[in-house]
């Protein structure tokens, strides 16, 4: 018996929440007496894959294949249910992103094992099993039992934190055996950007809204994230104006994200906005209106207008940095 | 021709403020307003474009729900915005796998080319009716769509991935699972979309034996936040010392 992670790479390096998957997989195998066995599809260096036994993986399976470049749901899930039923995995835990939202439905009717999604601590309860996971976009959490013996889990982002548990890990490289007649869509053309920092995968993000006044004051967003490694991301009224692409909206209706922090720039603080924003770690709020709702969920906050904060901001961030 | 299917949840009203009852075992839904989950609804509003761009190409748009006879209200509303008909499954939606099972029972018994679903429901946030749906009926499913369009008797698909899109081509039936972007706004509907909705088709169909896989156990509240630090705006240096020393995310 074995937990099975799924993991992902972003250009052939993990990304931050794979580790975060096997440090959490590693929790609930080693309380159930398993081991944790690491799935990586796509071109990953044997280099790269070794990184996962520093978290506690033990087992690694690697499928690569060039046809498998891109998400294929289908054949996705019939590589991920067949590592399940071969390792004889009791739990399989994937992300609770896009990928991790395409592939986990589709698994937990294929291996009859129920699903628990967006899920933020470890198991209550094992026998029965009972987890815990977000509702109404952060407002509430229910204790979900699984009631299947083996069990489906998404977990969502930056909500287990990253352990060291050195183990040896064991590289094996596995055959794709899907055909043709398996991949179900035809990918006509592939429009992305590899070297920008992904809004879901930061670990600071600098966020702006309608109180930035408009586009051209934004250089001083992307200055401020710049300087913090920081990704950018918007408040729904800045991406509805067509001031920034709808990627970088954040909130219920658009990106749930859960950095370490979070700085809102000239955001009111609507309620759905604070529910794409919950899970963050801490908030910093930038706002003229003392009474903004922002506030009521912020950790800090400065009561200002956003264009004569942010430069001052973007100074002390240099002179921090040029102190450490 | 081809005939589409939105699959539509009846969800709180996303600023509803959430209580529970009965020892948090259930939902305190005294008072709330019930809406159309807001990505079925986008999905639905599209569906309802590509209808009046191609009429020639796209026959009808159905609505599906599985819930009891109060939810009704809400599949009115859908077909005041536009759809053709509905089709009401009455059996309690106890799980994501059930309401799936469900669903699958309509799909198969009606023949639909293009399934459209919500990317996730803004009460369960679960993500998974879709995606179950497609593996119980073995038909293709293309997630995080943001874009459908159709040319020349052609459906084109955008899927959002990491840093970027994908276009897709697929062959039907599929579902697709809607995220925002899909529509612009959500369809208000008008007077005269009201008046037929009230004449149009909302046929009661009985659920069949499908058993949850999952089930909800107790609910609970965020603990509250401390109150938040006020830094004055004359002194941010002093946010970045509480920033590295206090909070240490920098």
């Amino acid at each position: 018996m074995s937990v099975l992670v799924y993991t992902e790479n972003w250009d052939g390096k993990f990304k931050k929440l794979t580790f975060e998957l096997i440090s959490y997989a590693n929790e609930i195998a080693s309380k159930l007496n398993m081991d944790v066995t690491a799935l990586s599809i796509g071109d990953v260096s044997d280099d790269e894959l070794q990184k996962l036994g520093k978290y506690g993986a033990k087992k690694i399976l690697s499928v690569k294949d060039a046809k498998l470049k891109n998400l294929e749901n289908n054949v996705y899930t019939s590589i991920i249910s067949k590592a399940a039923t071969t390792i004889n995995a009791s739990v399989v835990i994937l992300s609770n992103n896009n990928t991790g939202k395409a592939i986990a439905p589709r698994l937990s009717v294929k291996l009859k094992a129920g699903l628990a999604s967006g899920v933020v601590d470890l198991p209550s309860s094992y026998e029965p099993f009972i987890i815990k996971k977000k509702i109404f976009s952060g407002k509430a959490f229910a204790n979900v039992c699984i009631k299947t013996p083996v069990k489906v889990v998404t977990l969502f982002q930056n909500s287990f934190e990253i352990k060291v548990s050195e183990t040896n890990a064991v590289i094996e490289n596995i055959a794709m055996d899907a055909n043709e007649a398996d991949f179900k869509t035809t990918i006509i053309d592939v429009n992305k950007q590899t070297n920008k920092l992904l809004l879901t995968d930061a670990d600071i993000v600098v966020s702006g809204g309608r109180g930035m006044r408009g586009p051209e004051n934004w250089w001083a967003i992307e200055e401020l994230a710049k300087l913090l490694d920081a990704a950018t991301a918007c408040s729904r009224p800045v991406s509805d104006e067509g001031w920034r692409t709808h990627e970088e909206h954040t909130g219920q209706t658009g990106k749930v994200i859960a950095p370490n922090l979070y700085i809102a720039c000239g955001i009111s603080g609507a309620i759905q906005h604070i529910a794409g924003i919950s899970s963050t770690k801490c908030i910093v709020a930038i706002n003229k209106d003392p009474e903004a709702p922002i506030f009521e969920v912020a950790d800090y906050g400065i009561v200002g207008d956003v264009m004569t904060v942010l430069p001052e901001l973007i100074s002390a961030v240099k002179e921090f940095k040029n102190s450490i | 021709m081809i005939k589409i299917l939105v699959c539509i949840s009846n969800v709180p009203d996303t600023t509803t403020k959430i209580k529970f009852a009965n020892s948090n075992k259930t939902l305190d839904s005294v008072g709330t307003q019930w809406i159309i989950n807001p990505w079925d609804e986008l999905a639905l509003t599209r569906a309802i474009e590509l209808k009046e761009a191609a009429p020639a190409f796209v026959q009808s748009v159905t609505v599906a729900h599985v819930g009891m006879i109060d939810a009704e209200p809400t599949i009115r509303k859908a077909l005041a915005m536009g759809a053709d008909d509905a089709i009401r499954v009455n059996a309690i939606a106890n799980d994501s796998y059930s309401v799936a099972m469900q669903l699958a029972e309509v799909i198969k018994n009606n023949s639909f080319d293009i399934i459209l679903c919500g990317i996730e429901s803004s009460d369960y946030n679960n993500s998974t009716v879709g995606g179950m749906l497609s593996e119980i009926l073995e038909i293709p499913s293309v997630s995080s769509v943001s874009s459908i369009t159709i040319e020349n008797d052609k459906v084109q698909l955008k899927r959002e991935i990491d840093g970027g899109f994908e276009t897709i081509s697929v062959a039907s039936p599929f579902v697709a699972i809607a995220q925002k972007g899909i529509a612009k706004e959500p369809r208000i509907p008008s007077m005269r979309g009201i008046m037929t909705a009230r004449t149009k088709t909302l046929q009661v169909v009985e659920g069949v034996q499908a058993d949850a896989l999952v089930e909800y156990v107790e609910f609970e509240l965020p603990v509250a936040k401390s109150s938040c630090k006020k830094v004055d705006a004359e002194n941010v240096k002093e946010l970045i010392n509480l920033l590295h020393n206090e909070a240490k995310v920098i």
